[in-house]
């Protein structure tokens, strides 16, 4: 989101907002994340920022990117993955002029909160049933893009733009290209967790034969 | 393989995909240009730059007149820069317990 299109209470009141969101995921990160998977989110957030290039074409002229939150949210956590998106916006707005300084808030809450939010949440449900990893976090990666460009919209139509210019072909779009973000997702986490088993979910380990005693053990 | 190693590894990937497929990305408008572009008609105040000013706007390496080229170093530009400023945020926020404390829960 650029500056310029939102009312600027809207920006305004968003800047705040998550400004103190990002301080308590700060917060939270520094007192449970391990000292030793630092250079993990590092890379990490080097991969969703360079993945964020590669637009795909999704069909009739339009294209999508990654957005990367889920793959965030669900290798790391969702303090971490806050923090990790955070950092993809501040370095778009600041060197490359993507998105606004002043909607950096408004960006930061609609793809470095909503989005892992929304991600985890879903994902953890999933997890829950019977449903296997590859399945939760491709749905978890549609979710979380069709719930940010909803706040989007709503953004827009509390800036003044008609609602039913804005809502249906927001969500339509990216109810499309969320399918990209899920099989990014799926295919990002698998090359993760099968060659670093030991950040892999408990059972996804289990199927590795040499990891099975060491599953039914703990 | 070492942590150490795969981290490497991984890096060497996301800069790989920075140098080699950003430069061929869709150029096409995303979903939310091709809104502002359609019936709401915002298209204008989409385009408009940020108030901030930026070294290397709209991803393009000053210098460089090969558009695919520019894309590529602004990107690998991005791509370290995002994984040197998240890792020294992260060695931060962890600094009290990197000296032997182990992580509460």
């Amino acid at each position: 989101m650029p500056d310029r299109v939102l009312d600027p209470s809207v920006w305004a009141a968003l800047d705040v907002a998550s400004a103190g969101v990002v301080a308590l995921a700060a917060r939270k990160t520094g007192r449970r994340l391990d000292p030793k998977d630092v250079p993990l989110m590092g890379v990490m957030t080097a991969a969703i920022f360079a993945g964020q290039m590669v637009n795909f074409p999704v069909g009739f002229g339009v294209s999508g990117h990654l957005v990367g939150a889920a793959l965030a949210a669900i290798l790391m956590g969702v303090g971490p993955a806050m923090l990790m998106m955070t950092t993809v916006l501040i370095l778009q707005c600041l060197l490359f002029g993507d998105g606004g300084l002043l909607a950096l808030g408004t960006n930061v809450m609609n793809m470095g909160i909503i989005a892992p939010g929304v991600a985890a949440l879903m994902y953890r449900a999933l997890r829950g049933t019977r449903v296997g990893s590859a399945v939760s976090s491709f749905v978890a990666g549609w979710i979380s893009v069709v719930v940010a460009s909803a706040s989007a919209a709503a953004e827009l139509c509390f800036s003044g733009f008609p609602v039913e210019g804005v809502v249906w072909p927001i969500l339509g779009w990216h109810a499309l290209i969320g399918v990209g973000e899920g099989l990014v997702t799926v295919a990002a986490l698998q090359l993760v967790w099968r060659t670093r088993p030991d950040l892999a979910p408990a059972r996804v380990r289990a199927t590795e034969p040499a990891d099975a005693a060491e599953a039914m053990i703990a | 393989m070492k942590a150490a190693q795969w981290t490497l590894g991984a890096l060497a990937l996301a800069l790989l995909v920075a140098l080699l497929l950003a430069p061929f990305a869709s150029t096409s408008p995303d979903g939310l240009e091709t809104v502002a572009a359609g019936k709401a008609g915002f298209a204008d105040r989409f385009e408009e730059p940020s108030v901030a000013a930026s070294p290397l706007p709209d991803y393009q390496a000053p210098g460089i007149r090969d558009k695919r080229l520019s894309t590529a170093v602004a990107g690998a530009l991005g791509t370290l820069a995002a994984f040197g400023l998240m890792l020294g945020v992260g060695r931060l926020l962890t600094i009290g317990r990197a000296r032997g404390r182990e992580p509460e829960d």
